[in-house]
């Protein structure tokens, strides 16, 4: 650490950057995500030993086939999310680019998605306080109250995370992320895989659940 | 020097891409053991799979092998204060 940092790397724009601070800044922003839905998944499961069998029949109420879609799409994402960091570390801007535009259209396929599922819902009335959904059992409407509300919460993080993507996606483009600076970059990745981190856990938690 | 070689740990793209494959096949598994086995065993291959797909994603997609020690002691104390608690719940619930 005392060694002389080369005139090549980022220092060379006047700016102190501390990257071991901005990681493990973003890491404890990270802990306090899953803290959040590690209190929801808490929820879930206690009110699923209290009512097993009607959390299963909520499950099969669900569109699995697009729950597994999107899980598959989220994969990719982080896939290419990996690549292009791994690309502008050895300075290759165009993979870089052309990766981290890929993640982002595959996050906003994933709302695409999300979008049509829950019409699907609400169209056979299976949202809170319509008639079709209070005419079912207790742990149904507790079901479909958890569902709406751990899938809205985990859908409002992909759009964040399409939100910082396109703004790092400008700062790739203009140069202002480079081989020698690319700390936002991958400090926006973590973000991204844990956002699919979470989703991996939604999957068996709802839609695999009948 | 040695800090900033560190800091640009170059994995290469082969890494990711076999990781990737992994998870998609560990869905695979997930998925049809939810289709084909009994509740109990379905329910085991969800408790077994996901946390190893959750942990194949934090080790190389978010490079946690690559870190140091404390970073990682770090993450494994939030993740095991949420089991505690998730422990701790179950233990008041079902002695009700």
């Amino acid at each position: 650490m005392s060694d002389p940092i080369p005139v090549s790397l980022p220092v060379q724009t006047g700016k102190h950057k501390d990257y071991e601070g901005a990681k493990l800044g973003m890491w404890l922003f990270l802990f306090t995500e899953i803290v959040l839905f590690g209190g929801l998944f808490i929820l879930y499961s206690v009110y699923r030993s209290v009512y097993p069998a009607d959390f299963h029949e909520g499950g099969r109420h669900l569109n699995a086939a697009i729950g597994i879609a999107n899980t598959v799409i989220l994969l990719t994402s982080s896939l290419t999310m990996a690549l292009s960091i791994a690309a502008i570390q050895r300075g290759n801007r165009k993979l870089s680019v052309g990766c981290l535009s890929v993640t982002i259209v595959f996050g906003a396929v994933f709302l695409i998605n999300k979008y049509i599922e829950w019409s699907g819902e609400i169209q056979k009335g299976f949202f809170p306080d319509l008639p079709e959904l209070l005419a079912q059992s207790h742990g149904i409407q507790l079901f479909f109250g958890l569902y709406y509300s751990v899938t809205g919460l985990h859908g409002l993080h992909i759009l964040a995370g399409i939100i910082l993507l396109t703004v790092m996606l400008i700062w790739l483009v203009r140069g202002k992320i480079s081989q020698s600076d690319f700390n936002r970059l991958e400090n926006s990745g973590l973000y991204w895989h844990l956002v699919d981190v979470i989703w991996i856990f939604l999957l068996p938690l709802f839609y695999l659940a009948a | 020097m040695e800090a900033i070689k560190k800091h640009i740990h170059r994995i290469p793209y082969r890494t990711y891409i076999v990781v990737w494959l992994v998870l998609l096949a560990l869905t695979a598994i997930l998925v049809l053991a939810s289709e084909l086995f009994h509740e109990a065993l379905a329910v085991w291959a969800m408790l077994v799979l996901t946390p190893i797909k959750a942990g194949l994603v934090f080790f190389f997609f978010m490079h946690l092998k690559y870190e140091k020690t404390t970073l990682k002691a770090l993450v494994f104390m939030t993740l095991g204060l949420l089991v505690m608690v998730i422990a701790l719940f179950f233990l008041d619930i079902s002695y009700r």
